[in-house]
């Protein structure tokens, strides 16, 4: 993380209403009311508020790979816009309000929905977050709302008194609160941004699929590589005592090629059982629990290394390995929950009871199997 | 479409229908088609695909929806359980000055 992407994103991380980034240099065309906007500021235009800074409907190639970058957990927590109202085309009194979030992933999946259309958008500061995580915490909450109404004298910007919000912001939003301190009358629109266009054509209807959220294979495995990358430093330390460990036998420490490397391969692959299989086969691994998929998940890994015969021919390291790779894999594969679109607090915690004891014992016996596996040598 | 559903039996959704007015609300805001409105009250049709996010409740005018609603996060859970608090997403920070970066969970 370098010094120049903190210094663009202070504003992220304090609840602060005013931006606090005024003291960076920045050419002075892009300096409006409410602080410091990126290349995707294109210009401006005049309000009763003064000044409200437009932005381009469509993505360049820098706000392209930004995204790509944070999708691969780079730079992710410091990915954010300034709040405030913004807008797009050419909007006057009676255009549209939408609001959204300020992580600038989600700021530029709505904007990019925006061709041809005049609107303003209002960005509420959930510190870079994405609209759902954050109205689950509060910060794209009622009180946001409404003191960003204030702030950004959004009554006298438009004659109308509507907004436009995503409907996975309701978890954070009380529509009627909402109109009784602010005047406004929250419409709850697409979950999707994709979707918006259509909403738009339909008068603000929203049709059930519009309503719904989805979990599918593309979905999951756009959210794999942030799961991949968190536990990576774990999984490396693993590796390297698996690694350190397997030189030990009854004859002496000894590490020989290829065969020390084998552990280390085994602990990679169950950990993208974990991170990478067990998601991309969700739906149709056995069983409601994600514990369970992801054991499943690693008897498969399993089975591919002991073909290639990465597990060795001995009974009792295999056996451990089995174990060991269900384990961690069913472990990693828990965690896929707070990725995951549907599951319920209650559920987690009830999977969660039976689950992480039944891990622990697992792998215990995994370990302990391998261990004895430096004593007693059963083969096949 | 094919529905994603988690466990059986959990979700803490309750429903007074007494309050229900049949305005609709909730079936808007579900991300999950729990509710159907059937002569001009709500009925909670899918128990099962309810993830507790809070929407309904939280826009239910009338007081009529009630549910324990939180992140079905088991890395919020284990924070949670560490630190002696309530699961939430740890993904932002809550003390100012502190770097969100360092708190680093789910979503996002």
């Amino acid at each position: 993380m370098n010094e120049e992407s903190k210094k663009t994103s202070c504003c992220s991380g304090k609840p602060s209403p005013k931006p606090c980034c005024q003291g960076k240099k920045e050419e002075p065309e892009k300096k409006l009311k409410w602080g410091i906007f990126g290349e995707y500021v294109t210009g401006r235009i005049e309000t009763n508020e003064g000044p409200v800074p437009r932005v381009a409907a469509q993505l360049n190639r820098s706000d392209k790979w930004e995204g790509m970058k944070v999708r691969m957990n780079i730079n992710r927590m410091n990915y954010s816009v300034t709040p405030g109202i913004y807008a797009v085309g050419n909007p006057g009194k009676d255009s549209i309000v939408l609001v959204t979030s300020n992580y600038k992933l989600t700021f530029d999946s709505l904007r990019k929905e925006l061709n041809n259309l005049d609107a303003w958008i209002l960005v509420l500061d959930t510190r870079g977050i994405n609209v759902w995580c954050a109205a689950g915490k509060g910060t794209f909450g009622t009180d946001e709302l409404v003191n960003r109404i204030e702030e950004t004298g959004l009554k006298n910007i438009v004659s109308h008194r509507r907004l436009i919000v995503p409907q996975l912001g309701a978890t954070g939003i009380s529509a009627h609160e909402v109109r009784e301190r602010s005047g406004f009358t929250v419409l709850y629109g697409p979950v999707r941004a994709s979707d918006i266009p259509a909403y738009l054509q339909a008068n603000m209807k929203t049709t059930p699929e519009m309503r719904k959220v989805t979990f599918n294979l593309i979905d999951r495995l756009t959210v794999a590589p942030v799961e991949i990358s968190q536990g990576l430093k774990i999984m490396l330390i693993i590796c390297f005592v698996m690694f350190l460990l397997s030189g030990i036998s009854t004859a002496g420490y000894l590490i020989s090629w290829p065969h020390s490397i084998f552990p280390v391969i085994n602990v990679i692959i169950a950990y993208f059982c974990g991170t990478l299989i067990a998601p991309a086969l969700l739906p149709w691994l056995p069983g409601r629990s994600f514990s369970l998929k992801g054991a499943w998940a690693g008897v498969i890994g399993f089975a591919c290394l002991y073909i290639l015969g990465l597990t060795g021919n001995e009974v009792l390291r295999s056996i451990g390995w089995l174990l060991l790779i269900i384990g961690f894999s069913s472990f990693l594969t828990l965690n896929f929950t707070g990725a995951s679109t549907y599951t319920s607090l209650s559920g987690v915690k009830r999977e969660m009871r039976f689950a992480i004891p039944t891990q622990i014992a697992v792998s215990a016996a995994g370990a302990l199997l391998w261990i004895s596996g430096i004593f007693f040598h059963i083969t096949l | 479409m094919r529905k994603d559903y988690y466990l059986k039996n959990v979700t803490t959704l309750t429903l007074d229908k007494n309050k229900c007015t049949g305005c609709g609300m909730c079936k808007t805001v579900c991300p999950h088609a729990v509710f159907e409105i059937i002569d001009r009250k709500a009925e909670i049709i899918d128990r099962d695909a309810c993830m507790e996010c809070g929407a309904c409740s939280k826009n239910c005018a009338f007081g009529a929806l009630m549910v324990k609603s939180g992140v079905g996060c088991a890395q919020a859970v284990i924070q949670g359980i560490l630190k002696g608090k309530e699961p939430t997403c740890g993904c932002s920070s809550d003390t100012p000055g502190q770097t969100p970066g360092k708190a680093n969970v789910c979503c996002g």
